[in-house]
């Protein structure tokens, strides 16, 4: 095993040793996934054990989660930029080895304690939310499984570590998206989320090979001689490829391909809102808060491939495409969440949009900037979701916005802390910390050298988030009740998560403002001063100005559209009375899954069609003439067989039996008689031994 | 004549009626009598041949016959006991009825 300890950034190379905190950091991840292994040999009806042994081992993932975390901590208020790395052989052929590693850096710091922490509390939500459900062990065996591999992508040293786990989320999140099986809907959104993250990852997988083709290891660092250190970087920049790109751009833009297929970048993002079949602490977890900003985070790990060539100030194609994606994402899917009745599709395309806001950040502003949208996000989003989950709890499963209205008196905590997510969503000025990383996403479309565009759709795209949560939440909470029976207030179980949630929703953006800009400085490698000086940069007051009235002006829409007014659940939207052909187009989903149905899904179907007549016509003809001419040829060897071939062993085997009989009248059956001829053998050998020892 | 070829006279003698009490007799406990003849005689030129070989003070031929004597005991046991065996089993100890070995 090697191991060595790499110090960047602000303080010289001197020492080489590996902390016991990372050399055990394997345990994070492994914790959940053993655990997974036990729950999945547990009778059904074990369900105090399953949940305790999944909840014990993530909570001890998170323990050395913070460990490391501290550990990374301790170092950068020393002045160390921490990256330690344990790599070994997984295997070799030829002359190449196939490394496997992890590594500890404050990215993957950061995402450890959010992994694990929202995990955690989603987990306890579960116990709540998955009370009825006969199949609470299956799930929590698969919850497990989802956050261990979920760790492994974030410790992961080695894009082909990072690639199995990878895949293994997406296996964990087809299983629960089909965790109600028996419901046709849920069973074909399964199979279409793995079949469309499928599409990006074939790229992803090429962009492997690829990279291991051009540098001979998949290791993200390693001393110097890693895939992504400068080494290997300047050499996949000196070898061209197609259409003017280097190797770093093209291997870029296929990781970029599985990272869209994965955080539901348009043209992938039609699995995420059908992925809202399952359970609703799933869609928290996986579909808002972690597996579906594991594609964020894989830009953010391979940012120096990405960002490789770039001049000053400059920036490469790989990242101008990344932006260009973000930003078509983040408005082209909150134009579409405005029109949506569902609760949890209204949040599923708000995170299809976010996640478009943060591919943008990380496209113009670097890991720092995307990377915090990430973790904001993370905690507002599972915040809104656990709140969606509780609204549709409580209203008996209810989960169309139409039929419900109201519930701020009858569900207070769940009104409280889903206003809380909401206005952190909206990014509400100053307390919220969607505020904070929004506009640093914002600061840097504006500064960007390419293109003002994006900075003018992520500013719609804000205005419209404003929008249509606050149209979400005035159908939820405000007017009269319209459903049927009267919702009720979920348990503590559920709502103490909520609770802790909505604290991290406001708090976290302290870390992140332009005063105090620590988060960044902990995942640069800087120090980090706290002076009222930062807000005034040129341009940024005036840019919080901006967003603030951008917020207002669409909460103020919202209000004016909506409020007070608790419209019977068959009357048509406000917005569908003033322009009913957008609002058609919107609420259908401006068509994209119709164009793959009379694209992609048309041409298998026509494919599949040649196939089955190639297969019937051609194929099935040539089979069927071999088997005609074998048959034929049976049918001589049949006749040789039983004229020429069986003729002379039956011969063979008359002339045996006749010597047989003959050689077995030897055999009398008398002892005397053997004894004679025995006794004159003897006498005829002396006679001879006697007449040859004369002669 | 010398003393060996007085001795191996005598076994030869032994063995030649051992070995037609063996071949004429028909019972089987007559034959194994006649065998036990045949071994005596050939224990005889053994103790023959080492007291008159070239090294009468080891004690090879007697450890010989020693030897054949008890293989013989065994032997006659193991005869007896078949012999036994088939009388209960056919009622008779005549050899030329036990022939259903004959091929």
């Amino acid at each position: 095993m090697l191991m060595q300890e790499e110090i960047v950034a602000f303080y010289p190379p001197t020492q080489y040793y590996v902390s016991f905190i990372t050399s055990q950091l394997w345990l994070i991840p492994t914790m959940p996934i053993v655990a997974a292994g036990i729950i999945a040999l547990l009778k059904r009806l074990r369900r105090k054990a399953s949940v305790t042994l999944a909840i014990v081992s993530l909570s001890t993932s998170l323990l050395l989660s913070l460990f490391a975390f501290m550990h990374v901590v301790a170092g950068w208020a020393h002045g160390v930029a921490v990256r330690e790395t344990v790599n070994f052989t997984w295997f070799q052929f030829g002359v190449s080895n196939v490394d496997l590693g992890w590594l500890l850096d404050p990215l993957s710091a950061v995402m450890l304690v959010m992994v694990s922490f929202v995990s955690l509390l989603i987990f306890i939500y579960s116990i709540g939310y998955m009370a009825h459900d006969e199949n609470f062990t299956r799930f929590f065996c698969f919850m497990s499984l989802f956050s261990g591999a979920m760790l492994g992508v974030v410790i992961a040293n080695s894009l082909l570590l990072l690639f199995m786990c990878w895949e293994l989320v997406g296996l964990t999140s087809y299983l629960l998206i089909g965790f109600w099986y028996q419901k046709p809907s849920a069973a074909a959104a399964a199979k279409k989320a793995f079949l469309t993250t499928r599409v990006g990852d074939v790229f992803f997988l090429l962009g492997i090979v690829w990279l291991f083709a051009q540098t001979g290891t998949l290791l993200f660092y390693n001393n110097g001689a890693g895939s992504i250190e400068s080494a290997a970087l300047s050499s996949l920049l000196a070898q061209p490829a197609a259409f003017g790109l280097t190797a770093a751009g093209a291997i870029g833009l296929l990781i970029f391909a599985g990272a869209a297929g994965k955080s539901g970048q348009f043209p992938l993002h039609v699995w995420l809102p059908d992925a809202m079949e399952g359970p609703t602490p799933v869609s928290a977890l996986i579909h808002a808060a972690t597996m579906v900003a594991a594609g964020v985070y894989l830009i953010a790990r391979v940012y120096p491939l990405m960002q490789a060539g770039a001049q000053s100030g400059g920036t490469t194609a790989a990242l101008t495409v990344v932006t260009w994606v973000g930003a078509t994402t983040a408005v082209f899917a909150a134009l579409i969440a405005v029109a949506q009745n569902d609760i949890k599709r209204i949040l599923a395309y708000s995170t299809i949009s976010q996640l478009g806001y943060m591919m943008a950040g990380l496209g113009m502003g670097g890991v720092a900037v995307g990377m915090f949208h990430l973790i904001t996000h993370a905690f507002f989003k599972s915040l809104l979701f656990l709140g969606a989950g509780s609204v549709i709890h409580g209203c008996r499963n209810e989960q169309d916005i139409r039929r419900m209205g109201g519930l701020k008196s009858d569900m207070p905590l769940t009104f409280l802390t889903y206003t809380i997510g909401m206005l952190a969503l909206c990014g509400f000025p100053l307390l919220f910390s969607g505020f904070w990383s929004k506009d640093g996403i914002l600061e840097a479309a504006q500064h960007w050298s390419v293109a003002k565009a994006p900075f003018y759709m992520l500013v719609f795209g804000a205005l419209l988030t404003a929008f249509y949560m606050t149209r979400q939440v005035i159908y939820i909470f405000g007017g009269h009740w319209r459903g049927g029976k009267a919702a009720h207030e979920s348990s503590a179980v559920m709502t103490v998560p909520l609770a802790i949630l909505s604290f991290f929703a406001m708090a976290l953006g302290l870390i992140g403002t332009p005063a105090w800009t620590w988060f960044r400085a902990f995942l640069e490698g800087r120090a980090a001063d706290f002076t009222w000086r930062g807000f005034l940069e040129p341009g940024l007051l005036t840019l919080m100005g901006v967003s603030t009235l951008v917020v207002l002006v669409g909460i103020g829409l919202g209000w004016s559209l909506y409020g007070d007014r608790s419209p019977k659940p068959t009357e048509p939207d406000a917005l569908e009375k003033a322009t009913p052909l957008i609002w058609g187009w919107l609420h259908d989903r401006l068509y994209v899954d119709e164009l793959y149905k009379v694209t992609v899904i048309a041409f298998y179907h026509w494919w599949g069609y040649v196939a089955d007549w190639l297969d019937c016509r051609v194929w099935g003809g040539v089979v069927a003439g071999v088997a005609w001419f074998f048959g034929l040829w049976a049918q001589l060897n049949r006749l040789l067989d039983n004229n020429l071939v069986d003729g002379g062993f039956d011969k063979g085997c008359d002339e045996l039996a006749v010597g047989g009989g003959l050689l077995a009248r030897v055999q009398t059956g008398r002892v005397q008689t053997y004894l004679r001829i025995l006794a004159l053998a003897v006498l005829l050998l002396a006679a001879i031994l006697m007449w040859s020892s004369r002669a | 004549m010398t003393p060996l070829a007085s001795y191996l006279l005598v076994a030869a003698l032994l063995f030649s009626i051992g070995l037609a009490g063996a071949l004429t007799r028909r019972n089987a406990i007559l034959v194994l009598i006649g065998i036990e003849l045949m071994l005596n005689a050939a224990n005889l030129n053994l103790i023959a041949f080492w007291r008159y070989g070239p090294h009468p003070e080891l004690l090879t031929g007697m450890m010989f016959a020693i030897f054949s004597i008890a293989v013989a005991a065994a032997e006659a046991a193991v005869g007896l006991g078949l012999v036994i065996q088939i009388y209960r089993h056919a009622h008779t100890t005549d050899l030329d009825a036990m022939n259903r070995m004959k091929g």
